[in-house]
């Protein structure tokens, strides 16, 4: 029930609604919880609204961090798989 | 952004994390998540699967449909006989069986219950049907609690007294301290829900780490986010430490979403609520303020429905604190399919019992 799901913002309208697109489809949300969302930014929509500006490039980055983590502990327990 | 959905499924990746995991496990660990999404993305995965011997992966309290207590889907179910009301919610409630009935059989029964996407659209309808008293049965955590507080909002500026609520929404935080305070349950770590944390942000889950020594990390649902969010528990423990941590920072902002938290606080107080399987935690509960008494279905209509009662042989209560596995219940997979749903965590595609029955062998 708490799924939220990105879209890109294509069109504001009038009463902080605005049209997304998500995945080809375009619905009409109300931006009234995302005051910073504007034409172009990635949102997540729960409900009919906007509930959180996705921030692309930093979505990017800790993915790439991931990849990058590596045991530092330096006391890692043993390895079973 | 499809591409960066893409790369969260990555299955390099996700290796790389099952083998950090795997050398941060160095004991038995209890990891919980108590989100309804985390539930199907763990089971559709197959993460479950993945984890060491040492891990396991809890289902708890996380699915809101499933939470909800018969006496309050008997409240709602009243509602549908008043004369002129039209009942609308979110799809998921229909199929829940309350003491005596559901949303859908009512439905069936010629009572005017309604689907909606948005609770926008309920005021919408109530403003196509002036003559009808819409009222819209509000469920769910922190992430939806905000669009039910603008409907109301929205409903008071537009001057529609034909709209109004049934508040039974929860919050979460709170809920974890009772299921921390569990001895039945002994958690070691949570997998805290991210889109909860989208409105709530980390800070008010700090007292889990801070007073009894339980970490969480709010996590996303894509496969690498659920690894990471359970590597990042595993190695908390590993390390001894006990923090509140966010590994889904794409959705989860240091502050959480203020703007939302403001619109939930103007429309609702903190109540006590009853959880199914749980019992009454004081203060997980949102009422609608007196301010906005107006659009509140619980004082708008004098019903009453007959006594609550528990569905007979249904776990359902054990499956949501994690005590029982929803294939230990003698009723799974026999008596209780997604087909034939006997209780709530059947019948919702979120919950435990569904989302086992789905996608795996246990208990076959």
């Amino acid at each position: 029930m708490c799924l939220a799901i990105p879209a890109r913002v294509v069109l504001m309208n009038e009463n902080q609604m605005a049209e997304v697109d998500i995945h080809g489809v375009t619905r009409t949300v109300s931006l009234s919880l995302t005051p910073d969302a504007e034409t172009g930014s990635w949102v997540l929509i729960h409900a009919g609204f906007a509930i959180q500006v996705v921030d692309e490039e930093f979505a990017k980055e800790s993915w790439e961090l991931i990849k990058q983590i590596e045991w530092v502990d330096g006391d890692p327990a043993e390895v079973s798989a | 952004m499809t591409d960066l959905q893409a790369a969260w499924r990555d299955p390099e990746l996700a290796k790389h994390l099952v083998d950090l995991i795997t050398q941060a496990a160095d004991r038995p660990i209890k990891l919980m998540e108590v989100c309804g999404t985390h539930t199907v993305a763990i089971a559709r995965f197959g993460l479950r699967d993945l984890m060491p011997p040492n891990i396991a992966l809890l289902s708890g309290p996380g699915c809101p449909v499933c939470v909800t207590a018969n006496r309050d889907i008997d409240l709602a179910i009243e509602l549908t006989h008043v004369d002129g009301v039209v009942l609308a919610t979110f799809g998921d409630m229909m199929k829940v069986p309350g003491s005596y009935s559901s949303l859908q059989r009512e439905k069936a029964d010629g009572r005017d219950v309604r689907i909606v996407y948005s609770p926008l659209d309920a005021v919408q309808l109530a403003a196509d049907l002036p003559d009808r008293q819409v009222v819209f049965l509000g469920v769910g955590f922190e992430t939806t609690a905000p669009a039910i507080a603008m409907a109301i909002l929205t409903a008071a500026q537009r001057g529609l007294d034909n709209f109004s609520v049934l508040s039974v929404h929860k919050t979460v935080p709170l809920a974890l301290e009772a299921l921390v305070n569990d001895p039945e349950v002994a958690i070691d770590g949570f997998i805290l829900p991210g889109h909860v944390s989208t409105i709530i942000g980390p800070e008010p889950y700090r007292f889990l780490a801070e007073r009894y020594h339980v970490p969480g990390v709010a996590t996303g649902f894509e496969p690498v986010d659920v690894l990471q969010g359970v590597w990042m528990l595993a190695k908390q423990l590993h390390e001894g430490r006990a923090e509140i941590e966010v590994a889904y920072r794409r959705g989860v902002s240091a502050d959480g979403n203020p703007t939302a938290r403001a619109r939930i606080a103007e429309v609702f107080e903190p109540s006590d609520a009853e959880w199914r399987g749980i019992g009454v935690i004081p203060g997980t509960g949102l009422a609608i303020r007196p301010e906005f008494a107006a659009w509140d279905a619980a004082l708008r209509f004098d019903v009453t429905p007959p006594p609550p009662k528990e569905i007979p042989g249904c776990q359902c209560g054990e499956v949501l604190r994690g005590v029982t596995l929803p294939f230990e219940c003698k009723l799974f997979g026999r008596a209780c399919t997604p087909e034939h749903p006997i209780g709530p965590c059947m019948v919702s595609s979120e919950g435990s019992c569904a989302a086992y029955y789905r996608y795996t062998d246990y208990g076959r």
